[in-house]
């Protein structure tokens, strides 16, 4: 397997961001959040298609309560993070840019309601097939930052086996400390999720990941793994460790062949976020409707957060005791994949990991030069891509060129830009390359 | 002096012999080329623009010929020009009325709202992947000049990002219709004097809010001359159909609140001459 020079798990390629921003909320305990007025919960944010509301303006809504139903296989159900009235479904500022449908709703102050589904405290002799079914009417969906429904990605197609599960517990992003704080404040339910999918899937091999910083997250998850049949695995401090293929070249030394998904390489890979989820919608029978969302950054107070799902982000803010100084960016998610926001009004999702205040002296603006072909982008890369030739293919619309050298297999992890000297955009040209070629694709098809 | 003689006498005969060679293989292999198709290309532009769907001009040169398209088929020819090339091949002029291009939209900094600080890639392909670029509304030119980049002819100017075509460089290949990622760009009949400058089906009062310029779906236009234009839902259009087609006269009569419709004369002076600034 691939050990890095201190002797933990690792892969090839990747950065290591220096002064990583955790210490400003990895001590503090994660915190339940006081009761909103209002919520927005966004309905589209899932991966796949959305679902619909099946609440109109005007509806009492008790807590967990459905507020939309998949409209397909690869979509999740939503459900009331509080009790209240549905005082509309408007159109709220998205986390992608565009505006998005959500539910408002108008809290009664009084968060009431029956958990939906029956707990089934005995899944251990529960049927799969059962267990499965729970897991989407949970509304569950990657909580990691994809959002893409876990129900779809725990029904794998039957010609390709699973052996493997990992939880990703290694956070490689700068600055998020919500998973930290979920395996060590409540490792037996990030564990007791493992199990419940390990039973899904029917593998025995569980591993659990986490980079070697969490040092007391992994002693945690360590004394009570073995009741579970799961494996703690401490992997190397090294960006992106998080990212499911590096992940499983980690710890399984498989490769996940181009082109391909974890189950080309026997194996599925889990947020240990959604595995917590997971647990409380199989032996409490609540859905999904609050996560650990880390507020950070230029706040007074950062910290780790227990937030509804559609609790607008200036709400959060003022959890943390609101901004200090200037603000450069606000970012959904961690500084490197995260995602740059134009308003403050945007609600928290199922996959809001964190929400970082980035002071204006960090998000500066360097301006871009010509590729010097230093090769450092190269060396860089976790997919062991050419960043730079593929840039400039595709700077030039030479996107034959950029998908012969593998664009596609870009996982948009900004390593390459982070170490380029000439400071040249390099995820953008290839996200960009990326989406025309994906256009083409589909005009190829119809 | 016997040896220059030689010397004389090898050199060329072995010219003859390979010149004899050379000659006799030029003969098998001889490709026909229609020598029509050299004057055409002659007679075109030459400016390459792929506004006929063609891979240049020579190629056009060459469907042309082969009697696959119409002189008239090239956008930038001028009629005269269209017409030598169809006396030159005997066949007919074809081709429908010159085109050009028109930016529908007035949102240059001054006048819409910029919801953030975009430094990324100055490429509007790529400014709509970040949060849908610079500007506050969604529909309108994103001003990072990629349809001005691809001009053939140099006939886009970005002013204050804005992009403005200039109808005197025009000629209606269509070339930054294709590239703008927007569908701001639209091909109107070159003689139309008067364009409403928005393209943003919003409701209007969500339009006020980023825009000082855009179409608020008033009607005033389509109730002052209702066969000029037309009113789809929130977005008033020049009905390109109409003869004959509104000019400043009609453009006065409208009295258009907003400065949405105006003469492409007015308009491009109004670009040239505003103060650069950001609206807020």
């Amino acid at each position: 397997m691939n050990k890095s020079s201190r002797g933990v798990m690792t892969f090839k390629g990747g950065i290591h961001p220096a002064g990583n921003g955790k210490e400003l909320s990895a001590g503090k305990p994660t915190q339940t959040a006081p009761l909103l007025a209002k919520y927005v919960v966004p309905v589209a944010e899932n991966a796949g298609k959305p679902p619909v509301p099946v609440v109109k303006k005007g509806d009492l809504v008790r807590k967990y309560q459905l507020l939309a139903e998949p409209s397909g296989f690869v979509s999740a159900a939503l459900h009331a993070p509080t009790s209240g009235e549905v005082t509309g479904i408007i159109e709220v500022p998205g986390s992608m840019g565009v505006p998005v449908t959500a539910v408002e709703i108008t809290a009664d102050g009084l968060d009431q309601g029956e958990a939906p589904f029956e707990p089934l405290s005995d899944w251990r002799d529960t049927d799969p097939a059962r267990l499965l079914e729970r897991v989407g009417e949970a509304g569950l969906v990657g909580m990691g930052g994809a959002s893409f429904p876990t129900r779809v990605k725990l029904s794998p197609p039957p010609d390709k086996p699973i052996d493997t599960l990992i939880l990703n517990g290694a956070e490689c992003e700068p600055y998020l400390t919500a998973d930290h704080r979920l395996m060590l404040e409540n490792p037996e339910r990030v564990l007791t999720g493992a199990a419940i999918i390990g039973r899904i899937l029917n593998v025995r091999r569980l591993f659990i990941g986490v980079e070697i910083n969490k040092r007391d997250a992994i002693d945690a998850l360590t004394q009570l793994a073995g009741g579970y049949g799961v494996q703690v695995v401490p992997l190397a401090v090294q960006y992106p460790q998080g990212s499911e293929k590096q992940l499983i070249k980690a710890i399984t030394g498989r490769e996940v062949p181009s082109g391909g998904l974890p189950m080309d390489a026997r194996t599925v890979v889990q947020n240990v976020g959604t595995a917590a989820a997971l647990a409380d919608a199989v032996t409490l029978g609540i859905p999904l409707v609050e996560r650990i969302v880390t507020v950070t950054g230029a706040v007074v107070n950062p910290g780790n957060w227990k937030l509804k799902i559609g609790t607008p982000v200036i709400e959060a803010v003022k959890f943390a005791g609101g901004v200090t100084g200037e603000i450069g960016k606000l970012i959904l998610g961690g500084p490197m994949m995260g995602f740059a926001q134009r308003s403050y009004e945007v609600p928290v999702a199922k996959n809001t990991s964190g929400i970082l205040l980035l002071p204006e002296d960090e998000a500066l603006n360097y301006g871009s030069g010509g590729c010097i072909r230093c090769g450092r982008c190269v060396q860089g890369c976790p997919m062991h891509l050419m960043s730079c030739a593929l840039a400039t293919a595709i700077e030039s619309e030479r996107y034959d060129l950029a998908e012969a050298n593998h664009v596609m297999d870009c996982l948009e992890c900004g390593s390459c830009a982070y170490v380029c000297p000439a400071r040249r955009p390099l995820v953008q040209h290839l996200r960009r390359g990326k989406a025309e070629i994906r256009k083409r694709r589909t005009a190829v098809k119809k | 002096m016997n040896d220059l003689i030689i010397a004389g006498i090898l050199m060329g005969g072995a010219g003859l012999v390979l010149g004899a060679v050379i000659g006799v293989f030029a003969k098998l292999f001889q490709v026909a080329t229609d020598p029509r198709i050299a004057l055409v290309t002659e007679l075109l532009p030459g400016a390459n623009c792929g506004g006929c769907g063609k891979a240049g001009c020579a190629d056009f040169a060459k469907s042309v010929v082969a009697g696959e398209n119409l002189p008239g088929k090239c956008p930038v020819s001028s009629r005269e020009q269209v017409a030598a090339i169809a006396l030159a091949l005997g066949v007919d002029a074809g081709g429908g009325f010159p085109k050009r291009a028109v930016v529908r939209c007035g949102g240059d900094f001054e006048q819409v709202t910029r919801h953030v600080n975009y430094n990324g890639v100055a490429d509007c392909a790529s400014a709509m992947l970040i949060a849908g670029g610079p500007k506050g509304c969604r529909y309108g030119c994103l001003g990072l000049g990629t349809c001005a980049r691809k001009c053939p002819f140099g006939a886009i100017e970005i002013i204050n990002n804005l992009a403005v075509v200039h109808e005197e460089l025009c000629v209606g290949c269509g070339t930054c219709v294709a590239a703008c990622p927007r569908g701001v760009i639209a091909l109107v009949p070159a003689n139309a004097a008067a364009h409403v400058y928005c393209n943003s089906p919003a409701r209007g009062a969500e339009k006020r809010q980023v825009c000082k310029v855009g179409c608020i779906g008033c009607r005033k236009c389509a109730k002052s001359s209702p066969d000029q234009f037309k009113v789809d839902g929130f977005l008033a259009s020049v009905n390109y159909e109409a003869d004959p087609l509104p000019g400043a006269a009609e453009v006065e009569a409208a009295a258009c609140p907003t400065d949405a419709l105006l003469t492409a004369e007015r308009h491009l002076f109004i670009e040239r001459n505003e103060p650069e600034g950001v609206a807020k």
